[in-house]
């Protein structure tokens, strides 16, 4: 049985531990909170964008247009988002996990670039042959998560948009976690580029005439590169809530673990001393007969 | 008529106006009540809007969006405000 003071010792510091997991916890719920209401936030005007766009795309043909150039899988882009701190369980590691595995089952022949998104993905993918060379894409992804608001976001996509507009890809593919609640994320992996025809609901178009300024093809031509932008923010949005999901789940499981632990140690010091106890009367009643006889 | 101005960040009006002038595509709209169905892009600009109580709100609108009007209610999604 180990000493007494061995497991007063780990009692104490798994204690420290257990502090520091559930204090994390509420952190990451509060942020998880906030992160949530940003989806919240943005989910009626993607609606309404897309329902806008539906209406009007219906009756054009949508397959023209710098953004729907279908053009092979040559040149791909892929775009993984993680975060910038660990201790989230598997959210980064999946992320990596899946688009190692999507490059090679996918694309093992063509050009592969990754922007990376997040320091760790950034830390994997530099040491790899796929790390951005000489293009004029954001690096410094690791800033973004700094101001989340959709104009620093839509910066960086409009980035990614003009790369593909001027051809440096054929191809480019988002692979996040998408929030399902605060114990599940679902792994992802989305064409962001060229985009697919929009699955148009028959019942959602609209049976009114409505008036075009300045007409039909501007209006989807401004409404495209916007849509695209919400969808690029929307993939953030939807990483970093599932990041703080991730974060309060594995530290509620720390802070279960490190108590369970703590009630077996307890249990075991208890037992340890009460064996030192037995122990020591055990030889005083030796020492006694000892003398008498 | 009812308005909405929404950006992808946060909500920023919901109720009733009088009178809204858009910085539209091809130059200034004016919306006032029952204006027919209507799909514009809008540039950046001035967005004045005069609620219930005539009193004239101007909110600067930065980067493209949209407004739709359809039954007596307007939307205007807007990148920022």
């Amino acid at each position: 049985m180990a000493n007494l003071k061995e497991i007063r010792y780990r009692i104490t510091s798994i204690g420290t531990t257990m502090q520091i997991t559930s204090a994390m916890k509420m952190v990451s719920a509060a942020k998880l909170k906030r992160a949530q209401d940003a989806i919240v936030q943005m989910r009626p005007y993607a609606e309404k964008l897309t329902s806008i766009l539906g209406n009007i795309s219906a009756s054009l043909d949508s397959s023209e247009g710098v953004y729907s150039r279908e053009n092979g899988k040559a040149k791909v882009l892929i775009i993984p988002i993680t975060s910038n701190r660990g201790l989230c369980g598997a959210f980064n590691s999946s992320v990596i996990k899946a688009t190692t595995r999507l490059i090679q089952a996918s694309y093992s022949e063509s050009q592969v670039t990754v922007m990376s998104i997040g320091k760790k993905a950034n830390e994997f993918f530099k040491k790899t042959d796929f790390a951005i060379r000489g293009t004029f894409l954001p690096r410094e992804t690791e800033k973004l998560f700094d101001d989340m608001s959709f104009e620093n976001i839509s910066e960086a996509a409009a980035k990614v948009m003009k790369a593909f507009e001027h051809k440096d890809f054929d191809q480019i593919i988002l692979v996040y976690n998408q929030f399902k609640n605060a114990a599940v994320q679902n792994l992802t992996v989305e064409q962001f580029l060229p985009i697919l025809p929009p699955e148009v609901d028959e019942s959602s178009k609209t049976k009114s005439d409505y008036i075009f300024e300045p007409n039909k093809e501007e209006i989807v031509k401004g409404l495209i590169p916007l849509s695209l932008k919400t969808q690029f923010y929307k993939a953030m949005l939807d990483s970093v809530a599932s990041e703080h999901g991730a974060r309060m789940t594995a530290m509620h499981k720390a802070t279960d673990n490190a108590s369970d632990l703590r009630s077996d140690l307890t249990l075991q010091y208890n037992k340890a001393r009460q064996a030192a106890i037995t122990n020591e009367i055990l030889e005083i009643v030796g020492g006694a007969e000892a003398l008498k006889s | 008529m009812q308005l909405e101005i929404i950006t992808p960040d946060k909500s920023i009006f919901s109720g009733e106006a009088t009178s809204v002038t858009l910085p539209g595509a091809d130059g200034s709209l004016g919306i006032l009540d029952n204006h027919a169905a209507l799909i514009s892009t809008l540039q950046s600009g001035e967005l004045r809007v005069t609620d219930d109580k005539g009193v004239e709100t101007v909110y600067e609108l930065k980067g493209g969006g949209v407004a739709e009007v359809q039954n007596n209610k307007l939307i205007i999604l807007a990148e920022s405000i």
